[in-house]
This record gives structure tokens, C-alpha cells and sequence, in this order.
């Protein structure tokens, strides 16, 4: 068999792995692997303008598409700047391959020009990584790079490729399907535990479904067993923040987000619960509250691909580790061959609606200022009809959006959740417009956020990606600032976004159409002009300076301490609760 | 406002992992990252192909963080097994321990007595020295070191624990 130089083979297993996009920018230590990709056609490389929009380009494309991301970045500074983004990865379960230029060999060790550690950086931020020494292991590392980072609970994985080794030959045949030695993730449930799970739901009274981005990553179809599992069941369901669109949210069943920032009928229904069944969620402090209030007095269903995720905060009752996807199935053809009849939940749901009719997300106007829920929902109105991918940054806007935009479909909200990075947003809306060309993508951003990736303008110019940028910009980080009002008597350190550039010339000198809104009643036609124009528009909406995100519960509190309104808080908070992030 | 503590129990965990770079790394860098303690960690290869190592290591975590050590050791890619062997029942714990002593005259004598009392070999001799190899649970080292402390103790290298089940099964 001819021999082909590492880089050939790098480009060529990509290509049997069926990748048709790569996120990356040159640099010394990747020149080989760039010049394979100069000689083939398949994989389309996007030139981003910073290492860490790679990454997040790459979440955003795979998040959409439920395909792998795939990052190339050179040595050094390139994959450091990666860390970020391999890290957002890890924390939300995202299916991503970062490819690394590394030094020659031999000159690892030796502080050379653009070393860095990188297998070192990146260990305990990748699910998995490799420092490929020899060109004939380089196809079998990227074949089961890939199986890593897609299979059981998908995740970041980094290829270091020192140069030499990109340039020396070996041969490459594509491998079989992958069985790894170690790693065997558990896929299918056991029927037993599904058996018990499906008598509890039968029983109980007052059961809720909790699910999170582990029913998203498992595919389309989990959701769909999901719908129909809460359609048998009537039981009412809400999700983190990484699980929404798993349900409609036009459903009669869906509570809205829990947690934090989640709806109050959300948060009682939980609280209140004699029966949680969590799929693909994690327990997360932002959905737990305080631990020792959370759900006190259900039993516990906790269905997780990850058996680490199992009794990690929370204590369960009983846990099945298997995909989402195929437990809800079970779950469901065992459900239909019992033929269970349909448990009579009129009473919950009674108590249900009692919490809905609190209206915990209405809003008072602002008279003159466009109130960012408005604006969200305007928006929402707006676009509904064209089922919009909606990428966020990371503040108040990214609460209002998932309080006040309504998902229909999964696959279709892009935002970091456990890392929570600003700057996330516009190079995960442009992964996810490469890889949904037709569709509509929204970045809702906020004006402190957006600069963090404000660079990736050039990139959605030079590729001539239509995506828009949504800013509600109320010249403060706004979630900091609200956190000061609240725990530090309102003492704004350092929160306030001072020297803010025009948003409108700064997009249209990127070759962007830039529109302002700046009063309520220009914000419809504000949102149709952005709609109307045939490629990528930065939309600069002012709206109302200090507004807060509620519904909220304050860190270390109880769901059933949540602050409906403002008015409901004053002071300082004690160490203890400044203490808790 | 003060820093809580919880209550621990003393764990020794058999690890197999794939024999490969950066595999201590991972794990010793997971408990630190995690906030584990680790006590006591030894590592060496143990199959004739040289591709796995058994790691033992000591730490001390309540129940539920002890369940949490376990499942994150369990997901790293290389790691083949984990075994808690104190969960697993009767086990045997064993360590080595090379002790330099120094001394001339009855103090030498006696380090020469104790030695024999302790099981411990000479190893190394000089006029003015020993070193003694001693083996066995934690604390009879722990032993032996404080009354060679006496005795003209120099150094000590030790290897940590390493761990095995009692009776005909791997664990």
C-alpha cells in the first residue's frame, strides 16, 4: 500500500468519517495539514478570526446538526485559545474533535516557539486526548476520536499532531467499526430498572418530568419518545436550560424552564413533586437550588447515559444509566403493552394551574424604554413561523430568551450553559448556519457578550452567512449588575459598559446591515427590517437600562424562595449567600 | 462564615488502566480537580505485554464522594476497572519501606536488634550505617520509622500502599 504523509492521512480519515466542515485558523505548526486541505474538495474549511470562535463555531454546528464539530488550530497560543471552547464543550456534553498543531518531536520539552502543553492543558477538559507520535497511528486515533466524542455522553476531544509527524508517511486504511478495548458506554437500559420506573410513574400522584440536553444530544427521536411519554402519562414537564425544545413549548404539559431563573410553576411542580423523573439532567446547582430543600419529598427516577451524573448532588432512588433516547422507548413500549390507562392527574394539575395563574413571567411596560421581555417576544412573534435556530451569549439576555422565546423542536437553541461563556453566541450562530444554510439564526445578544467574539463579524461576512445578531443593549452586564442591586446594595462595580462602539457602523464596516431600535414602537418594524434583509444584520435594540430577570432564586435558596418581583428584596445578602456563586 | 468539613472513611481503590503517557496524570489530576485527597498512590505495570498498570490508591471521602470517585475514575477512557477493595471485604495492604540509620555503638546495636524484631533486612552496610528493608502494613512502618527516629534515623524511601483481596478471586 502507497504511503501518504500524516497530514494526507488526517484529511483523508476526516473524509471517511463523512466530515464536510472544519473550524480552524493556520499557524507554523498546521501548515502541512492546511496544504492537504489546499489539494482535496470535500471538507470546507471556515476561516474564523480567533481560535476560541473555532470551538464555539463548532458547538454550534454540532448542536444543531447533531453531527460532530470538528476544530483545527495550530500550536500554542492556537490551542490555548481553544481551551475556552473545548471546556464549554466538556461542561454541556457537546460532540466536538479539536486538531492541534504540535512541535516537531524532538522538540518537545524544549520551550520551542509556539509550544505549549497541550495534551497537558487540555486533560481534564476533554473527554478524552491523544499526542499522536507516529504517522501510522494517526488514522486509528482519529477514528476513535471520533467514536469518543459522539458515543455515550458525547464530548470535546483533542488531537495533538507534532509537525514532523504531519509530514512523515506511513499508510492509512480505513478502520472497521470501532470496539474499544475500555470503553463500552451503556447504551440500553435495564429492563428491570425500566419496568420499576414505568410502575412508579403508573403510581404516582403528583409525578414531573425533568429532562435536560442529554434527551437533545440522544437525537430527534428521544423527543419524540419524550412527547410521547408525556402525552401517555399526562404527566407536566419542564427542563434545564440545555433541554429546551425537547417539548413544545406550546404544549399544555410543558411547565417552562425550571431552576434559577425558571418558572414558578416550574419550580413548585418540583418542589411539591411525589414523583421526579430526570432524563439526561444532571442536578445542576442552577436547577437544585439549596440541596437539602430540593424535591424533599419525591422519589427519584434519574435517567443518565453517565453513571458519574448518578447521586453526584442529588440522592435517587432509582437510577438507569443508559441513552435517554432508548429508555424513554422502553419506557413508552412498555407503558403501551401494560395498557396502562392514562392515571387520573386532575388533582396536580389542578395545584398546576393554581402556580400558572401567578403569571410569574409577565412584565410591567417601561413607557418609553423597550422592556427587554418585550423585545424577546417580539421577536419570537416575529420569527415563529420560520422555526429559527437561536444562539444566545451569556447574561440576562440569555435568561429572558429562554424564558420568553418559545422552542418547538429540539436541536434548535444554541447557549452555554454549564460553563456559561460570553462570547458563545455569534460563532455558534455561524457553526450553525453553515450547517442549517437555509435556516433562520438568531444570535440574542447582549451588548457586554457580544464584544467578547465580535471579531467573527469578518467571518459570517467572508462566507456570506445571513445570520443576525440580536442585541439587547442596556449599556450594563446586565446579570452582574442585577446580582450587585440585589446582594450588594446596588454598589455597580465595574458592571456598567463604558466606551460602547456604534454597533450600527461597527456592523456596517464589516460589510454588515446594522439597524437601531430605540423606542417600543419602532421595534416590530425594526424586527421586519432585520427579517427583509438577505444577509447578515447586527440589530443594536436599546432597551430598558435596569431591568431585572425574574422569576428568581437567589443562590443557596429553596424553590419556594423564589423573588417574584424586585420589590421582594433589599439589602445585602449575609457571607454565607455571597459565598455561593 | 467558616469552611465545613464532613466526615471520612479510609478507602484503598485498585485501579487497571491502559499502561500509557499521561495515564497518572489523568488520574492524580481528576482527584485534585475534583477536590479528592489522595494518601497513598503506587504505580506499576503489571502485564507481560507491558500495556496495563494497576494503581492502588488510599484516600479517605465520605459515602457519597467515595460513589463519586469511583463512577469519575470508572468514565476515563483508559481506565479498565476500578475496585474499591476496602468495600470488596478482606484485603491485604502491604508496603516497603528502605530505612537509612546511622549510628555506632549500642545505638547500632540496637537498630540491628529492632531490625530483627520488625522483620526488616539489611540491605546495605557500612561501619557507621544500615539501610533496612522493611515491609509491611502501614503502620508497623510507621513504627519502625519512630523508634529508628532514636536510633539515628537518616532517611526513608517509601513506596506506598499496594493492595490486594484475599481469597482465590481477582477482585
Amino acid at each position: 500500500m502507497a504511503e501518504k504523509s500524516g497530514a494526507d492521512i488526517l484529511v483523508e480519515a476526516l473524509c471517511d468519517l463523512g466530515v464536510e466542515v472544519v473550524f480552524g485558523y493556520p499557524g507554523g505548526a498546521v501548515l502541512p495539514i492546511y496544504d492537504a486541505l489546499f489539494k482535496q474538495k470535500k471538507i470546507r474549511h471556515i476561516l474564523v478570526r480567533h481560535e476560541q470562535a473555532a470551538t464555539h463555531a463548532a458547538e454550534g454546528y454540532a448542536r444543531s446538526t447533531g453531527k460532530p464539530g470538528v476544530v483545527l488550530v495550530t500550536s500554542g497560543p492556537g490551542a490555548t485559545n481553544a481551551v475556552t471552547g473545548i471546556t464549554d464543550a466538556l461542561m454541556d456534553s457537546i460532540p466536538m474533535v479539536v486538531i492541534t498543531g504540535q512541535v516537531p518531536t524532538a522538540l518537545i520539552g524544549t520551550d520551542a516557539f509556539q509550544e505549549a502543553d497541550t495534551v497537558g492543558i487540555t486533560r481534564h477538559c476533554t473527554k478524552h486526548n491523544y499526542l499522536v507520535k507516529d504517522p501510522a497511528r494517526l488514522g486509528a486515533v482519529v477514528h476513535e476520536a471520533f467514536h469518543i466524542a459522539t458515543s455515550g455522553r458525547p464530548g470535546p476531544v483533542v488531537i495533538d499532531i507534532p509537525k514532523d509527524v504531519q509530514v512523515a508517511t506511513a499508510t492509512y486504511q480505513k478502520p472497521g467499526p470501532i470496539q474499544h478495548k475500555t470503553y463500552r458506554p451503556q447504551i440500553k437500559p435495564d429492563l428491570k430498572a425500566i419496568e420499576t420506573a414505568v410502575d412508579m410513574l403508573a403510581a404516582a400522584e403528583r409525578p414531573v418530568f425533568y429532562t435536560g440536553g442529554g434527551v437533545i444530544n440522544a437525537g430527534p427521536a428521544a423527543s419524540q419518545m419524550l412527547r410521547e411519554l408525556a402525552k401517555i402519562s399526562g404527566a407536566p414537564v419542564t427542563s434545564t436550560l440545555m433541554g429546551l425544545g425537547a417539548i413544545p413549548a406550546s404544549s399544555p404539559q410543558w411547565l417552562g424552564m425550571l431552576g434559577m431563573h425558571g418558572t414558578y410553576e416550574a419550580n413548585w411542580a418540583m418542589n411539591q413533586a411525589d414523583l421526579v423523573i430526570a432524563i439526561g439532567a444532571r442536578f445542576d446547582d442552577r436547577v437544585t437550588g439549596r440541596l437539602d430543600a430540593f424535591s424533599p419529598n419525591s422519589r427519584k427516577v434519574h435517567i443518565d447515559i453517565d453513571r458519574s451524573s448518578v447521586n453526584k448532588t442529588v440522592r435517587i432512588d432509582l437510577a438507569i444509566v443508559a441513552d435517554a433516547g432508548h429508555a424513554l422507548d422502553a419506557m413508552v413500549k412498555l407503558w403501551k403493552a401494560r395498557q396502562h390507562p392514562k392515571p387520573d392527574l386532575g388533582e396536580w394539575w389542578r395545584r398546576i394551574e393554581g402556580w400558572r395563574a401567578v403569571r410569574c413571567l409577565d412584565f410591567a411596560e417601561g413607557g418609553d424604554a423597550i422592556m427587554p421581555q418585550r423585545a424577546i417576544r417580539a421577536l419570537y412573534e416575529a420569527t415563529k413561523a420560520r422555526a429559527p435556530i437561536i444562539s444566545t451569549e451569556v447574561g440576562q439576555h440569555q435568561m429572558w430568551a429562554a424564558q420568553h422565546f418559545g422552542f418547538e423542536a429540539p436541536n434548535k437553541w444554541l447557549t452555554s450553559g454549564g460553563l456559561g461563556t460570553m462570547g458563545y453566541g455569534l460563532p455558534a450562530a455561524i457553526g450553525a448556519q453553515l450547517g442549517n444554510p437555509g435556516a433562520l439564526v438568531i444570535d440574542i445578544a447582549g451588548e457586554a457578550s457580544i464584544q467578547m467574539n465580535i471579531q467573527e463579524l469578518g467571518t459570517a461576512t467572508q462566507y456570506r452567512l445571513p445570520v443576525k445578531v440580536f442585541i439587547l443593549n442596556n449599556e450594563y452586564m446586565g446579570m452582574v449588575r442585577q446580582w450587585q442591586e440585589l446582594t450588594y446594595q446596588s454598589r455597580y462595580s465595574e458592571s456598567y459598559s463604558d466606551s460602547l462602539p456604534d454597533f450600527v457602523r461597527l456592523a456596517e464596516a464589516y460589510g454588515w446591515k446594522g439597524i437601531r431600535i430605540d423606542a417600543p414602537g419602532e421595534l416590530d418594524d425594526g424586527i421586519d427590517a432585520m427579517l427583509a434583509h438577505d444577509g447578515p444584520v447586527m440589530v443594536d435594540c436599546r432597551v430598558a437600562k435596569l431591568a431585572n430577570c425574574f422569576p428568581m432564586i437567589p443562590s443557596g435558596a429553596a424553590h419556594t424562595d423564589m423573588i417574584l418581583q424586585a420589590a421582594e428584596v433589599s439589602g445585602e445578602m449575609d457571607d454565607e449567600a455571597k459565598a455561593l456563586v | 462564615m467558616h469552611i465545613k468539613e464532613e466526615s471520612v472513611g479510609r478507602h484503598t481503590l485498585a485501579i487497571l488502566v491502559d499502561n500509557e503517557p499521561g495515564i497518572l496524570a489523568r488520574i492524580a489530576g481528576l482527584f485534585t480537580a475534583r477536590g479528592y485527597n489522595i494518601e497513598s498512590l503506587t504505580v506499576s505495570e503489571i502485564s507481560d505485554d507491558h500495556l496495563i498498570s494497576r494503581i492502588t490508591i488510599v484516600t479517605s471521602a465520605s459515602a457519597p464522594v467515595m460513589e463519586q470517585i469511583i463512577a469519575q475514575l470508572d468514565r476515563l477512557v483508559p481506565v479498565h476497572k476500578v475496585t474499591d477493595l476496602t468495600a470488596l471485604g478482606p484485603h491485604v495492604e502491604r508496603e516497603l519501606a528502605l530505612v537509612k540509620v546511622r549510628g555506632t555503638g549500642d545505638h547500632r546495636i540496637e537498630a540491628l536488634r529492632l531490625g530483627e524484631v520488625y522483620r526488616a533486612r539489611v540491605v546495605d552496610a557500612t561501619t557507621a550505617s544500615f539501610v533496612f528493608e522493611v515491609t509491611g502494613a502501614t503502620e508497623k512502618i510507621d513504627k519502625f520509622v519512630e523508634l529508628m527516629e532514636e536510633l539515628g534515623l537518616v532517611e526513608v524511601a517509601r513506596t506506598g500502599i499496594v493492595a490486594i483481596a484475599r481469597g482465590a478471586e481477582a477482585a
